[in-house]
């Protein structure tokens, strides 16, 4: 018996699949726009040591606070170092350590999120409580409080993070989960007999997958801010690693006359965040899940 | 002849595609409704039906537009209207019966106010005089004790009581025309025939025009004068309800109304091959080419117009209509079962079991006692013998999706034992029972939709059985799965496919081949046809009684459907709330005598033929609670005796014929009371 439905999109592979979501993404404006910036802050993130003009590091007193000239693109600051290198330097850090806190966020929080919705009962409500608890306290101390007792290296800085920002993707992952768990196809799995992790793996991550993978990039992008402030608290990287958080909180002084020195990171790290929540948004309406009219939890 | 309220001429509707294409749902839909006429539009999912009944009220779906036509209403083009015109029409002149009254009454406002609100909008009546209309429309509806119905908010109505305030609601406006969207599908059968009544009723008494939209057949047969068949987005076949039902002549009308299970016959309805082509994939020719057994070449290069039979008053869209004037009747007919009951082996016991949904007191959950006095599901006994169907019919609330639930081991008992082969007790908890009892009971769900994960592969889905219980892998699962699609009548390349991409029909054929993956001795099925079209239905039937004479598997069926199960099983278990009432071989549970109970049941069936009315035996009450003592069907029983059937609990009375039933009358005494 031939099927009436005209078969549309055939058996893709995942690249294949892959690539209609970005294309799908870049039909419209605003993804176009975010995609182009993501992409462009990655590109540069991987070719900044060569192309750098400078050395980020090197100190001259016969260069501290130019303006922007055809030498000094965008001038120098007070310690006679070109900020154009030390901008385009200065995602290179941040861009690392907070994808894979991302990472990091999206396996712990997803993982605990869908099987406190699959087990449910005390286990859930246990778990649920902590994470309410751990939601309750300002991120900011917390991370500070680890970070001055653990130092402030890229390998404290990583899970610090990801922990933090994965206790939003337990709920979200708990509420992506309750959505499928009712299902038959869920109840036709334990009626067969198979196990938890069975289910979870084949049954709840392919229908869940989307939700949280939209929210692990949102979640890139608040990060991304949250490493910034650390930096510019200055307990993120440690000086001369040049990091926007940390160039900003150098200059931010020297606003009135220098305000080269301080743009060029906040243009930086901003359009990288713009960047990333509108490619989120527009990887979203590209899965079909729309953020306008379900909020997550 | 009568005046024409409403005309519908050469009406298109359709959508833009994503790829810009313009998409058709109606195409070249004309028709008249006149006054006090009722006019039944009927058609499987997809047919655009409703579409036509709501551009009939000048109301186009968002996404949707009119391609081209007129809707005239009064000598006025509905489709030309402003909203601000529309609302003076809608309510006032053509009013709106929703399917689901439950959800469309506001709930935090009492019936009384909302119906005020109608009367308030449509009419010139001071407060006294809408005081009083309300009465009488709440009356006209025939809902109890009018005055205090007021002043009830919509939760605390059942479903059928809803139904009829949303009816007293249209009626408020004395519209000339009615629009009804399948007002009665979702609910019980009883109820379902009661409403049925009262729009009949109506219709008859106060000279409204109707326009009832069903996908039922049955119910169009009870209401309507004349009936509008649609297949595909056009009229197919228009005429007279009693020449439509009883001498189709459009070759659709006739599958369809062959498809359809009766209660007059046994055996199973016949099927039509394939599903009704989806909008836009039609270019040429007639639209039920591909499923026709009378099509010719002719048919597939052109079209058919719609062809006026001035003899039977009828039009019809086909090109060979005169071949199956001859035919007619054939309509009567069904395919016959193979009975096997020649080993009567039990494989499934159920004894003494109850199952109660009631949270546990605190001190109970800790000595792991379950304290219910009055569960929702009580004593059920049933012996299932090997190779059999046992059906398990009831309205909704009767519990029998509670004990298929229970025999799969996705809900603890609360008392009872569950046998399985050689009186082997199967625990209640899923996590207890061996892997190879797993095996033997499958579950087949009602919905295809839900029970097929979204995100796998057909080859996805029906290879989890395969590797779960017989570790298969490589060319030996792919050769499993092919056999199996095969066995289900679809096509190897079905592999590769979402099912987004398959019809209803398909996606229950995979449902169904998942579940003989397991090679299972005892398959339940919950509702497995009513999420289906009828045709298709019909198919889905056919299919899983050729693979029991093939296989060899028992079935435990649980429908409300009387018809469908009449069709499929050997065996019948009435169920009401909860309890037994009456069990036996299913053509003896269809003749007297038998349980008041299935009396009711039975009379509510609605048979697609206007000779066939429904009985109205007892009461649309809806029961939330079964009662504590006494005769289960004590509160709605027309046959009640006295105090004995509140106190004590019938015994069982064994027939002639084998069906058992529990009742305090007589069996002898029940027999010649239903004669």
């Amino acid at each position: 018996m031939e099927s009436n439905l005209i078969i549309k999109d055939k058996q893709k592979n995942k690249l294949e699949k892959a690539f209609e979501i970005l294309k799908t993404m870049a039909s419209k404006p605003s993804g176009l726009i975010g995609l182009t910036i993501v992409l462009f802050h990655v590109v540069l993130a991987l070719t900044s040591p060569y192309i750098a003009p400078y050395d980020y590091k090197a100190i001259s007193p016969n260069t501290m606070l130019l303006a922007p000239s055809a030498e000094h693109w965008f001038g120098t600051d007070s310690l006679g170092r070109d900020v154009f290198t030390r901008t385009i330097l200065g995602g290179r850090t941040a861009l690392t350590v907070t994808f894979f806190g991302s990472l990091i966020a999206l396996l712990w929080g997803g993982l605990l999120g869908i099987f406190c919705g699959l087990v449910g009962g005390k286990i859930d409500d246990v778990v649920m409580r902590v994470v309410d608890a751990f939601l309750s306290i300002p991120w900011i101390l917390a991370m500070l409080l680890i970070v001055s007792l653990l130092g402030t290296s890229t390998e404290v800085l990583i899970p610090a993070l990801g922990f933090f920002y994965g206790k939003g993707i337990v709920r979200v992952a708990r509420a992506a989960t309750h959505d499928v768990i009712a299902k038959d196809f869920i109840v036709s799995a334990r009626a067969r007999g198979h196990s938890n992790m069975s289910i979870i793996w084949n049954e709840i991550i392919p229908n869940v997958r989307d939700a949280i993978l939209v929210e692990g990039a949102m979640r890139w992008s608040w990060m991304l801010l949250g490493f910034s402030s650390l930096s510019f608290l200055g307990f993120g990287v440690s000086p001369p690693t040049p990091d926007w958080g940390l160039m900003i909180s150098n200059a931010r002084g020297l606003m009135s006359f220098a305000y080269w020195s301080v743009i060029a990171p906040i243009v930086g790290l901003s359009s990288l965040i713009i960047g990333i929540n509108l490619t989120a948004d527009a990887f979203a309406k590209a899965l079909g899940i729309d953020r306008s009219t379900k909020a997550p939890v | 002849m009568s005046e024409i309220i409403e005309s519908v001429k050469n009406l298109s509707i359709g959508f833009n595609s994503q790829k810009g294409k313009q998409i058709s749902i109606l195409r070249n839909v004309s028709t008249n409704i006149k006054k006090g006429e009722t006019v039944g539009i009927v058609g499987e999912s997809g047919s655009g039906k409703s579409t036509l009944a709501l551009a009939m009220m000048g109301y186009i779906k968002q996404g949707l537009f009119p391609l081209k036509g007129e809707c005239i209403f009064k000598s006025e083009d509905l489709l030309k209207m402003t909203s601000r015109q529309l609302e003076k029409i809608r309510g006032r002149k053509i009013a709106m019966i929703p399917q689901n009254a439950g959800q469309a009454l506001t709930p935090n406002l009492k019936i009384g106010y909302q119906i005020d609100e109608a009367l308030r909008l449509h009419t010139n009546l001071n407060k006294t005089e809408r005081d009083k209309k309300i009465s009488e429309l709440l009356n006209k509806v025939r809902l109890p004790s009018p005055e205090t119905m007021a002043f009830r908010y919509p939760h605390e109505l059942s479903g059928g009581q809803q139904q009829r305030v949303a009816v007293a609601m249209a009626l408020a406006g004395k519209p000339d025309l009615l629009l009804l969207d399948e007002p009665t599908t979702g609910l019980d059968v009883t109820t379902q025939a009661h409403v049925l009544e009262l729009l009949r009723f109506i219709a008859k008494d106060t000279g409204t025009s109707m326009i009832y939209v069903s996908h039922d057949l049955g119910a169009i047969a009870q209401v309507s004068d004349r009936i509008v068949v649609m297949y595909a987005g056009e009229i197919v076949l228009e005429g007279p309800a009693r020449k439509i039902l009883k001498e189709p002549i459009h070759p659709y009308t006739y599958g369809l109304l062959k498809s359809i299970p009766k209660l007059s016959l046994s055996g199973l309805p016949a099927s039509m091959p394939g599903s009704q082509p989806q909008p836009g994939s039609i270019n040429e020719g007639c639209s039920f080419y591909d499923r026709c057994n009378l099509a010719n070449d002719h048919c597939k290069k052109n079209s058919p117009d719609l062809e006026h039979i001035k003899e039977l008053d009828t039009n019809v869209r086909c090109f060979n209509h005169k071949e199956l004037i001859n035919q007619n009747n054939n309509l009567q007919t069904s395919i016959t079962k193979k009975s096997n009951n020649s080993e009567a082996i039990e494989v499934l016991k159920l004894k003494d079991v109850s199952i109660s949904y009631a949270k546990q007191k605190f001190f109970d959950q800790l000595l792991n006692k379950i304290s219910d006095q009055n569960p929702t599901v009580k004593d059920i006994n049933i012996d299932i013998k090997k190779g059999e169907t046992i059906a398990l019919v009831g309205e909704s609330g009767s519990g029998k999706s509670t004990i298929l639930k229970s025999i799969a081991g996705l809900l603890k008992t609360k008392d009872g034992q569950i046998k399985f082969e050689n009186d082997r007790i199967l625990s209640s908890d899923l996590k207890m029972r061996n892997p190879n009892d797993l095996r033997a009971i499958q579950l087949i769900f009602q919905n295809p939709d839900e029970s097929l994960n979204p995100n796998h592969t057909v080859e996805q889905i029906l290879s989890q059985p395969l590797k779960l219980y017989f570790n298969l892998s490589g060319e030996e699962l792919k050769k499993n799965i092919i056999d199996l699609l095969k066995k289900v009548r679809l096509g190897e390349f079905y592999m590769s496919r979402y099912p987004r991409q398959l019809s209803g029909g398909e996606k229950q054929r995979v449902a169904v081949a998942r579940a003989f993956a397991a090679k299972p001795d005892i398959i339940l099925c919950d509702e497995v046809t009513s999420a289906l079209d009828v045709s298709v239905q019909a198919a889905v039937l056919n299919l899983l009684q050729q693979l029991k004479e093939d296989l060899g598997t028992t079935y435990v069926f649980v429908s409300h459907d009387l018809a469908v199960v009449r069709a499929i099983s050997d065996r019948v278990a009435v169920l009401y709330q909860g309890r037994l009432c009456e069990i036996g071989p299913s053509q003896n549970v269809y003749k007297f005598p038998s349980h008041p109970y299935t009396e009711v049941l039975l009379g509510a069936v609605l048979e697609p033929d206007p000779d066939i009315k429904p009985k109205l035996v007892a009461e649309d009450i809806v029961e939330e609670k079964p009662p504590e003592k006494g005769c289960s069907f004590q509160g709605r029983c027309p046959r009640k005796i006295g105090d004995i059937c509140n106190s004590e609990v019938p015994p069982w009375q064994i027939g002639e014929n084998g069906n058992a039933i529990r009742c305090h009358i007589n069996i002898e005494e029940l027999a010649s009371l239903q004669q």
